[in-house]
């Protein structure tokens, strides 16, 4: 597997054009290529979702998509979704309920969980569980992230009463 | 020096360690990257056994970029085997040597024969496909109750599959069953489970002139370095190894594995950083799993409900190999196999059996959730023999809470308890005549609901070394720890602990000690664990062991701090050491808060100043922490669920656990256990199965199918808790990590025995997945 493909992305809104290997994953291009390693690998078969990025606004697991298919798209990490000083309040909000623990999923949890919250603004909780249900927390029983997601909500956009 | 005013320890404070975590800062095993890294590929048996024929490894060796590959025959010069560290004591352990890389054989689908090294991590992959392999394949045996009559034999060298016998044993069994007026007897299967981590195994090892510093996603990096050293030829303290962010653990990183081996010692041989990072299939095939046991369980009663005798024979299929506690594990759960009832007569045989299949070892719980869902399943049959409410039952056998600290018949001393009030407290919640009569509402429109109940204790905080190690039961693991605590310059604190945790939020909860005993605020305490070359000699996180052991050394330690800044005070504002107490902050003079110095001042004076005559400047004490017992957290869950009887499916309706676990030091990290505990546990009761078929092959190679709980199938938790303080340590504080998987399991199986009653089913074995329950109810029906 010699040759090489170019490919273009904006990621995080920094454009990069990386040479890859056509079967080069997307998540190792996030990862390895650019050095963006909040995004992390929990499998082979796209079911545990720690890997979940945005591309062109819609979650996807980057595992499972070939860089060189990621071609001109806008993609966001979580290290574009907030830092340190400027956190989401998905972010916030994982870190106040204790939506986390070995941190692993964390971050394909919580670009999951804004995806989520792009599309429905106040979810139920049945809601944020089924939309959560591609990716897999193994410490916290997913109670806390739960709690976060709907905690968020509420600071995103109050419901009116 | 007074005892201090508590302001952190007790509060719901939110982690220290989360702000990297959430914004994709920290760094895992496969996020560090060092100049001229090399990756590693292995090459695994497809075959569950067989005899290695042959290894062509030409085509794969002429690839570009591929620098070596290495095969067992290559690593003849290692020091040895793998360890098995801490084996059942007194007894003759069958404990045929397992190699980092086979030699001659394989004995499991996994077994790994060769390793691929070269400079891309997709070419790796590519260049372990072309190295061929001939097996001649042997006989299989997967079965363990197979495995004990005989031929065929995992390791035919041996001429049987038998790894070792074990036996506890307390009071008088005979005369217990003959005072019985009822015995019942089941055999309860305890499935194998995977430990799932979410972050699979990796090793980056680095070797440079003489010195090996291996990075390893490991719970237990003191260990590793030992057995690393050990087997590479090397002295310890040539040997790093850092446990950088672990994504969870669950025991299954509780081990010495081959590949830290392979990597430490292809790095020496190539001089250069090699790194191998596993994949998801590997992990299902490779990185132990836990429970898989076989046991024929007798229990005897009198009419009025007392239990009279227990006797438990398990046959423990602990796969091809022992690994580092592997015939150990299931002895754990001896200890507490009456759980929390005073029974005169409990014996514990236990059977170690090899078969082809992966190894056995820790995982979350390690013997002590088969124990208990062993006595709170039985506890069900024999209310229902004996005619006889199952928690009346319970109650009447609760070992009281003045008898506590409590001799059992298994020989340990249950340090605290009041089992009692945890099930009240249980109650308050559960309206169980409401329940039922809901349940009988439910049952005239077909909805088979039903609940579940385990109270339940367990032993855990793994030490004291007086009975882990060989002077005790003799496991050989003197289990203690240590922590170093130094106060730098500006009074800011670093504390090193021998703990290694990896999620459990330790960083914060030790943090909160610390500031209290020297006021200052918990964001200037860090915490640094999971590095052997910084701090003093450690032992991990396992075994809900961190707290109790650790952040009691941690306690001692700063206590010693503490002291030592008294004196500097004292002499400072001319007064007593024992009249300075740290009060708001300040290291002040009993009666005169006013005059006081900071923590920081103190520092200024042990670094800078000019400290008493006869005291050494500086300030930072370590302490090697060794308890007198173990600690053991209890509790009380109750578990509804509803059983949809055409397709036997069972959906969790409702989750109530009362726990305790000593004094609280940050409950957001209690509840965080309580609650990924719990969700272990009905992982386990309802999802999880590790299968072979009768091949040895592995069916469940992935998370497609390997079904681990997500979010959908899982209920809100609702806990509650009661607190009994320790004695055996200045906190008061008991484990909490392994708590809620040793309840759960038992309650589950209780609650879907309870739906299914009217239709004659009285007792299943796990999982209880939708086929499962389906043949349980259709079987039943037909009888």
């Amino acid at each position: 597997m010699s040759n090489r493909v170019t490919v273009t992305l904006t990621v995080n809104g920094s454009e990069h054009e990386i040479e890859v290997e056509p079967r080069r994953l997307l998540v190792h291009a996030l990862r390895d290529d650019l050095g963006l390693t909040g995004t992390h690998v929990g499998c082979d078969t796209s079911s545990c979702g720690a890997c979940t990025v945005h591309l062109d606004g819609l979650a996807v697991k980057s595992c499972t998509i070939l860089a060189a298919q990621a071609e001109g798209a806008q993609i966001t990490t979580i290290e574009g979704l907030g830092g340190e000083h400027s956190l989401h309040p998905l972010q916030e909000a994982f870190w106040n309920e204790h939506g986390l623990q070995c941190g692993y999923c964390t971050p394909g949890m919580i670009m999951a969980a804004a995806a989520l919250l792009e599309e429905n603004p106040h979810p139920s909780e049945a809601e944020v569980r089924r939309a959560l249900d591609g990716n897999l927390c193994r410490c916290t029983g997913y109670h806390n992230i739960v709690r976060a997601v709907q905690s968020a909500a509420q600071a995103q956009a109050p419901v009116a009463s | 020096m007074s005892a201090t005013t508590e302001r952190h320890v007790g509060q719901p404070l939110r982690r220290k360690e989360d702000p990297r975590l959430i914004t994709g800062k920290a760094r895992y095993i496969d996020d560090i990257a060092l100049p001229g890294t090399l990756w590693a590929a292995f090459v695994r048996s497809p075959e569950a056994h067989a005899r290695i024929v042959s290894i062509d490894a030409g085509a794969a060796r002429a690839r570009p970029g591929v620098h070596a590959v290495y095969t067992g025959a290559d690593m003849a010069d290692i020091g040895g085997p793998l360890p098995l560290a801490w084996a059942p004591p007194g007894v003759q352990v069958n404990n045929p040597p397992h190699w980092p890389l086979a030699r001659a054989s394989v004995k499991h689908v996994g077994d790994p024969v060769a390793v691929v090294i070269g400079d891309d991590r997709y070419a790796v992959v590519d260049a372990a496909e072309d190295v061929v392999v001939e097996y001649d394949p042997l006989p299989v045996v997967t079965d363990p109750e197979q495995a004990l009559a005989g031929a065929p034999f995992v390791h035919p060298e041996l001429g049987t599959n038998q790894v070792h016998q074990w036996t506890l044993a307390g009071g008088e069994l005979e005369a217990g069953f003959a005072e019985a007026e009822v015995t019942i007897e089941r055999r309860v299967v305890n499935h194998r489970i995977a430990g799932a981590p979410i972050e699979p195994r990796g090793v980056l090892a680095d070797y440079r002139a003489g010195t090996i510093t291996l990075y390893s996603s490991t719970q237990v990096p003191h260990f590793v370095r030992l057995f690393v050293a050990l087997l590479l030829g090397t002295s310890e303290e040539k040997v790093r190894v850092i446990a950088p962010e672990v994504g969870g653990g669950f025991g299954s990183k509780l081990q010495i594995y081959g590949e830290e081996i392979v990597a430490c010692w292809a790095s020496r041989r190539l001089g250069r950083p090699v790194k191998w990072v596993e994949t998801r299939s590997e992990n299902m095939a490779v990185t132990h799993q836990g429970r898989d046991q076989i046991a024929t369980v007798r229990m005897g009663a009198r009419r009025d409900g007392k239990i009279t005798a227990y006797h438990v024979q398990i046959v423990a299929d602990l796969g091809a190999y022992n690994m580092l506690l592997t015939p150990l594990i299931p002895s754990l759960g001896a200890f507490v196999m009456g759980g929390c009832y005073r029974i005169p007569a409990v014996r514990t045989d236990i059977t170690g059996v090899f078969t082809n299949k992966c190894p056995t070892d820790a995982i979350r719980g390690a013997g002590r959730p088969e124990a208990t869902h062993m006595i709170e399943v039985m506890m069900d049959q024999m209310a229902r023999e004996l005619g006889i409410d199952r928690l009346e039952l319970r109650r009447r056998n609760f070992i009281p809470k003045e008898d506590f600290p409590a001799a059992v018949a298994t020989g340990v001393v249950y340090d605290s308890g009041d089992y009692h009030a945890s099930l009240d407290k249980l109650l308050e919640h559960v309206d169980l005549d409401a329940f039922r009569q809901e349940q009988a509402r439910l049952r005239e429109q077909g909805v088979h609901r039903g609940i579940g109940f385990s109270t339940y204790t367990e032993i855990c905080g793994l030490a004291p070394s007086r009975i882990t190690g060989p002077a005790g039961v003799g496991v050989g693991a003197g289990l203690w720890e240590s922590a170093l605590v130094r106060v730098h310059n500006t009074g800011a604190v670093t504390v090193y602990t021998g703990t290694s945790p990896h999620g459990q939020g330790l960083e914060t909860a030790f943090a909160q000690i610390v500031a209290d005993r020297l006021g200052v605020d918990p964001s200037v305490v860090e915490v640094i664990h999971g590095d052997t070359g910084t701090g003093p000699e450690g032992r991990g996180t396992y075994g809900s062991r961190s707290l109790a052991n650790g952040g009691e050394a941690i306690v001692k330690a700063t206590d010693k701090v503490v002291a030592k800044a008294a004196k500097i005070v004292a002499a400072e504002l001319e007064a007593a050491p024992e009249d300075i107490v740290v009060r708001d902050g300040k290291f002040s003079v009993k009666g005169s808060p006013d005059k006081g110095m900071t923590l920081a001042e103190i520092a200024g004076v042990a670094y800078i100043g000019a400290v008493p005559e006869g005291m050494e400047p500086g300030l930072e004490e370590t302490t090697f922490n060794d308890p007198e017992n173990f600690v053991f957290p209890f509790g009380a869950h109750a578990c509804i669920v509803d059983v949809d009887v055409a397709t036997g499916k069972v959906d969790v309706v409702r989750y109530v656990a009362v726990d305790d676990c000593g004094n609280p030091v940050n409950p957001l990290l209690i509840a965080g256990q309580i609650h990924g505990g719990i969700a272990y546990g009905i992982g386990q009761a309802l999802y999880e199965h590790v299968v072979y078929d009768d091949d040895g092959q592995l069916v469940t190679g992935s998370f497609v199918n390997y079904a681990l709980p997500t979010a959908a199938e899982l209920p809100s938790f609702e806990l509650d808790h009661t607190v009994t303080p320790s004695p055996v340590n200045a906190l008061g504080v008991k484990g909490v990590g392994e708590a809620g998987t040793i309840a759960a399991t038992p309650a589950v199986t209780n609650a879907v025995v309870d739906a299914l009653e009217p239709l004659g089913v009285h007792y299943i074995n796990m999982p209880l997945t939708p086929m499962r329950v389906w043949r349980a109810i259709e079987e039943a029906q037909a009888r």
